[in-house]
Formats: structure tokens, C-alpha cells, sequence
């Protein structure tokens, strides 16, 4: 889970990492309100979860009120595409923080690297720019040290990196002590990135994060009731919304075609087949390794929820899963569910002969069966595209 | 030969008196699979349809003969669980339990790497060798003894290619689900070097999908070190940037972790990469027959 700019410095505040003082704003009227209770010049810092939001325009200086309502005017409702082609976001928050006189922009960071199975520390006097560029135009800027995960990461380990990446001298100490309180907050909170680009030095030589970019383990909220909570909230698309409400694990895509399948990498795969026949998946859905009836009703609402979808595909393999639980599921659905789309099902595996002849007897209209992945794949985007 | 767990395979599971645990524990010894004993604290004394419990791992490891452990005790609670089995004495520990926090699983990976101990998952259906054990979640009925090596981080999609296998005629010498979260206990590598060294393994299907660079790395590995034949397949190509897939690690971040460069860099290593899992196990099974 990722969380907003102004999140990451609430975490950081609270682990002892200096930020600027600030305030959100839903609309311009709160805007210019927080503007004027923060002072001027101010930031007004779109709060959407991709970087390059300043090439964008979604982060703009204000030196009066006047600017202060043109910017928060301007970027509340904005959309904006990442550097990866993540979303649009559309701008619904803004941070509205006091400005800063930077003296240095430095980069620092505490990311898991999962092939190592260690945190990894980068610092680099470099900030303030694409750190991929910088890495890539001199890799000796960007100082990378892993974390020993069995010892203590002290004070004087921290300094061994910033001396090596060559920040100021007086204030080595202030940045060292920074950084072990970065990788504080990826132990105790348990993140699995934490970025701050730039980490500035301000003409009082005091080191302040001046943004934050951070990752929750998703695994780890049931012991952060605080995070758990920004979690809930941040979900914003209807069926991801409702999906989350029943406990199954959905992701919303562009396309037409439903998808529900039973474990994240057959689910993977069934997206996978489907495009390769010439469709557009629709969703994600993965119905859980043990899909009892109740689940695959409750699963089968959340995809049709979705007004793209024109056709849904079932692709089951039962291992522990019993396909003739599947089917009653499938049954109790139909009857449940007024279905204007057409149902593509495979069921393959555990009691398939059972299912299938519970799916023959009951005789539900636009419900069509295939043996194969392959071919319920092919099936299912004819039907989603007459 | 197996991998990991064959016919000295003596069992003990921790979470036996639940639900799942119980079922599972219950359905390896079903399968021929050695149990010997459960673990839940406080209940040391008691049995599981004649499966002696113990207090600790430690204790069913000296007193029943326990030489690997299942862990299949709730997310918050199993990598203190995992970590009980790596001070224990077992030799191998399969970790079925899914959600465990990453932090959590650093230092426990970590502890089993020094200790010596093979810890295989968290989040995985386990280990089956066709014929002679079976630790985990993972339905036998898919798979016969025979030739080919399976590793996977995936259990539906793995149970799909053996039972494509199975019908095409083939067997399996043993089917390893590593997991589909960012650390785990066994990677690609660590199971390619045991299948390698299997005499019965004669041919490797390696089952991988977005997130991390472990198939990357495994692909730099059989180019150097893997003399028997490969064949991929990878789950994810349509997956965006930044959306999770299900499985914890299963999220493309940057322009790393695609299915596309995995499939890449492991066609550059020589490697044969199915499109979907019926082809991969069509190519497995016309490049074992020549």
C-alpha cells in the first residue's frame, strides 16, 4: 500500500524526521484557507500516488492568496499519468506546505531488495533530479549499502554512507541520524520503501525531508491500526471498493472481458490467455484457493458490477477448491442475480465431472461450458465482442 | 531420489489441532507421508486421530523423530512459529501460512540461512514428491511418479501443468511451491541446484510470474550451472505497473519485474518459454521424448 506525500511525513514526523509544517485541502476554499494559515510563499503539492507530479504541474509555488486560489484551482481535479503509465490519477487532495530556502538537495532512501533479503540504504548529494538518471549517468553519485537484518543499524553505520556519498560535512551527523530514523520507520512500520527526494539542507543547515514516498507491507496492517485505516480509505473505484468489503482480491483493468479465476497465478495466467485470443480483461479476480459457493456469488456480483463487462470467464482448477462447489456457487448465482452478460466456464480438477453435471442439469441461460483454458478463452472474447 | 521430502520424510505439523492444519496433516499421512507428531503449545499430551501432540517443535523433533516441520499457524504468529522450527532440529521446514509481514521474514530467512536449516515458502502449497510424500496443500491426484522436476511460485497454475502432464503420460520426481511472496525461504536457484543433483529429474519445469528478478537470476543460473533441460513458463504479461497481483510479491514496480523481460531473459539463456501452461507442458513433454 502506498501512501500519500503528506502520509509519509505524518510517519516521518511522528519517527522524528523533520518535514515542513502543512495542511491538506479538498477544495480551493480550504486551500486558500491553509495558504493563508501557513504563510507565504507556500507549496500547493497535488496528493496522488505516482511520481513526476511536478513535470506534470501538480506542485506549483504561491506568493499571495490570488496564486494561492489559481494553483489549488488549477490542481484540484487534475489528472495525472505516471512516468510508467500508472493511471491517471485524478488530484482530489492537495498538501499545502510552508516553503523552504534549500541550500542542498540530497537523495535518500530505505528499500527492501528482494534479491539480496536485505534493506537497502541509498544516499546521494544528487537529489532533486531523477535518481535513475543519476545512477545511470554516474554511478558512484548514488552511495548503495545494504543492511545487515540480524544487527542493529547505529549511528555510526549511517555516517560510514553519508560520508561515502560525500554530503556536507557539518551536516553529516544531522543526515546520518536521518537515515537510521528511515529505516526505524521501515522496521517499526513496516515499509518496504521509503524515499525522500529531495532531502534538503536549509540555509539554517537543518537536513528536512521535503517529500515522502513510502510503501506499507500490506501483510503487516493488522499491527498498525493507523495505516489500516488510510487503507480503507484510499480505495477508490466502486468494485475495488466493494470487492475489499468481501474479502476477495480484485483489480480493476480497462477491458470488457470478467475474469474469475481460483489462485493469483492461474488468475495471472487466465488474463494472460485472454489477450493472447484478441481480448481485453476486464478484472482480476482471484476466488481463493478453497472457493466455497457463497464466495463465488459474492465474486460474480463484484464483476458484473462493473458496467464495461460484456462477457464473464470462469477459470477453475480445482486443487483444493472442489469444482462441484464451484458450480453450485455458479447455480445459486444465476438464481441470485439477474445475469445480462454471458457466462464462459471451465472447470477442470477436483470433482469436474460432478460440477459439470450439476452446470448441465440446471440449464442456465447464456451459460456456455469449454474444456480447455484455451479454448473458454477464445470463447469468451467472441462473446464479449459480437 | 526426491527433492526435500521423500520416504525418510518424518513429519511434524504445527497448527495439527486446527482446521487446516488438521485436514492437510490428516490428508499427507492419507497420501503415505511419515506423521509423527503435531505441535499446538498447551496441548502437548493429546492426539490427532493418533498423532501425538507436543508442546514444542523441539520436543517432537527429540521424542517422536521429527526431522522437517510444517508451519501452518496464522500469519501473526508464524514466523515465531517458523523460527521455533529452525531452533528445533528439523532439518527442513515448509511454510504454508500466507500474509507474514516482510520485516518478519527478513530476520527469519535470515536465522534459517546461518542455521542451515531449508526453509521452503511461506505462502507456498508445499513440497510432493509423486509416491512417497507429500508436505502441504498440494492434491496428489494431479501428479505419478516419473521424470520431470516442477518449481513454482504458483500452486493453482502448477496443478494445472501437472495434470497436463499427467494426461500427456508424464510424471513428476517431485513438485516444489516456493511461493509467491518477496521473501522467500527457497528461490528458483536453490531448487534448480537439488533438481540438478536428482538423478530421477531429467527435465526441469520452472513455473515463474511478475515482481522481483528471481526467474532473471535463474536464467544467469542454468546458463552457468544447469546441464539438464528447462522449460518456462510465466504468468503476468498483462499486468500494469503498480497493481498487485494477489500473491504479495506479485507487483510490477518501475520498468522491472515484467513478465516480458522475464521471458526474455530467460529465451536469451536457451531456455523455452510456453505461452500459456498448456504449451509448456506440450514442449516439456516433446523435449523429454526428443
Amino acid at each position: 500500500m502506498d501512501l500519500l506525500e503528506y502520509q509519509g511525513k505524518q510517519l516521518f514526523a511522528k519517527h522524528g524526521v523533520s518535514v515542513p509544517g502543512g495542511e491538506v485541502a479538498d477544495t480551493v476554499e480550504e486551500a486558500v484557507a491553509a495558504a493563508e494559515r501557513v504563510g507565504f510563499p507556500c507549496a500547493i503539492k497535488a496528493q496522488v500516488l505516482i511520481g513526476g507530479r511536478g513535470k506534470a504541474g501538480g506542485i506549483k509555488i504561491a506568493a499571495d492568496a490570488g496564486e494561492a486560489r489559481a494553483h489549488a484551482g488549477a490542481i484540484l481535479g487534475m489528472e495525472i499519468t505516471g512516468p510508467h503509465g500508472e493511471g491517471p490519477f485524478t488530484v482530489h487532495r492537495v498538501w499545502i506546505e510552508g516553503g523552504s530556502d534549500i541550500d542542498a538537495e540530497y537523495y535518500a532512501s530505505v528499500i527492501l531488495d528482494r534479491s539480496e533479503k536485505k534493506m537497502l540504504a541509498m544516499v546521494s548529494s544528487r537529489g532533486g533530479m531523477d535518481i535513475e538518471a543519476v545512477a545511470a549517468e554516474d554511478p558512484g553519485a548514488l552511495i548503495r549499502r545494504h543492511i545487515d537484518p540480524t544487527r542493529e543499524f547505529d549511528a555510526a553505520a549511517a555516517r560510514a554512507i553519508v560520508d561515502d556519498a560525500g554530503l556536507a560535512e557539518d551536516v553529516r551527523d544531522a543526515a546520518a541520524d536521518v537515515l537510521v530514523r528511515l529505516h526505524e520507520v521501515a522496521t517499526t512500520e513496516d515499509a518496504t520503501l521509503i524515499e525522500v527526494n529531495p532531502l534538503i539542507v536549509t540555509a539554517d543547515r537543518e537536513v528536512v525531508a521535503l517529500d515522502a514516498k513510502v510503501t506499507i507491507d500490506g501483510n503487516a496492517l493488522f499491527r498498525h491500526e493507523d495505516l489500516a485505516e488510510i487503507a480503507d480509505s484510499a480505495v477508490e473505484d466502486p468494485q475495488e471498493a466493494m470487492a475489499k468489503e468481501r474479502g476477495l482480491t480484485y483489480v480493476k483493468l480497462d477491458g470488457n472481458v470478467g475474469i474469475l479465476g481460483n489462485g493469483a497465478g492461474l488468475c495471472m495466467a487466465t488474463l494472460d490467455v485472454v489477450a493472447q485470443a484478441g481480448g481485453d480483461p476486464a478484472n482480476f479476480l482471484d476466488a481463493g484457493g478453497g472457493s466455497k459457493a457463497e464466495a463465488i456469488v459474492s465474486a460474480l456480483e463484484v464483476i458484473t458490477s462493473d458496467p464495461k463487462v460484456t462477457a464473464v470467464l470462469f477459470n477453475i482448477f480445482g486443487g483444493i477448491t472442489r469444482c462441484d462447489e464451484v458450480a453450485r456457487g455458479i447455480i445459486e448465482a444465476s438464481k441470485q442475480i439477474d445475469l445480462k452478460v454471458p457466462l464462459v466456464v471451465r472447470l477442470d480438477g477436483t470433482n469436474s465431472e460432478e460440477g459439470l453435471r450439476l452446470l448441465e442439469e440446471a440449464q442456465i441461460p447464456g451459460l456456455e461450458v469449454e474444456s480447455t483454458m484455451l479454448g473458454a478463452a477464445k470463447r469468451v472474447v467472441e462473446l464479449a465482442n459480437p | 531420489m526426491s527433492i526435500i521430502v521423500d520416504t525418510d520424510t518424518r513429519l511434524v505439523v504445527s497448527g495439527l489441532t486446527g482446521r487446516e492444519g488438521s485436514f492437510h496433516g490428516l490428508r499427507n499421512r492419507a497420501y503415505g507421508t511419515d506423521l509423527v507428531a503435531g505441535v499446538t503449545p498447551g496441548k502437548g499430551g493429546q492426539d490427532v486421530e493418533g498423532v501425538p501432540i507436543y508442546d514444542t517443535i523441539a520436543e517432537a523433533v527429540q521424542e517422536a523423530g521429527a526431522n522437517t516441520s510444517m508451519i501452518f499457524v496464522p500469519a501473526r504468529f508464524a514466523s515465531a512459529a517458523i523460527d521455533e522450527a529452525i531452533d528445533s532440529g528439523a532439518r527442513t521446514v515448509i511454510a504454508i501460512t500466507e500474509g507474514i509481514p516482510v520485516q518478519d521474514m527478513l530476520r527469519t530467512y535470515w536465522k534459517a540461512r546461518e542455521a542451515g536449516v531449508r526453509l521452503i515458502g511461506p505462502n507456498c502449497p508445499g513440497v510432493l514428491s509423486p509416491g512417497k510424500a507429500n508436505v502441504g496443500i498440494i492434491p496428489a491426484q494431479f501428479f505419478d511418479p516419473g521424470k520431470i522436476g516442477v518449481v513454482s511460485k504458483s500452486g493453482t497454475l502448477t496443478y494445472q501443468i501437472g495434470n497436463e502432464l499427467k494426461q500427456a503420460g508424464e510424471g513428476n520426481s517431485s513438485i516444489v511451491g516456493i511461493g509467491g511472496d518477496p521473501i522467500v525461504g527457497s528461490d528458483f536457484i536453490d531448487v534448480l541446484t537439488l533438481f540438478e543433483a536428482d538423478e530421477e529429474t531429467e527435465l526441469i519445469v520452472m513455473v515463474g510470474e511478475i515482481g522481483g528478478d528471481a526467474e532473471e537470476r535463474a536464467a544467469e543460473f542454468i546458463a552457468e550451472s544447469v546441464s539438464k533441460p528447462v522449460v518456462a513458463y510465466i504468468a503476468g504479461f498483462t499486468a500494469p505497473p503498480g497493481k498487485q497481483m494477489g500473491h504479495a510479491g506479485a507487483i510490477i514496480s518501475g520498468s522491472s519485474g515484467t513478465a516480458q523481460a522475464k521471458k526474455e531473459a530467460l529465451e536469451a539463456k536457451g531456455v523455452r518459454v510456453g505461452e500459456s501452461p498448456t504449451e509448456a507442458a506440450r514442449i516439456a513433454v516433446e523435449t523429454l521424448r526428443g
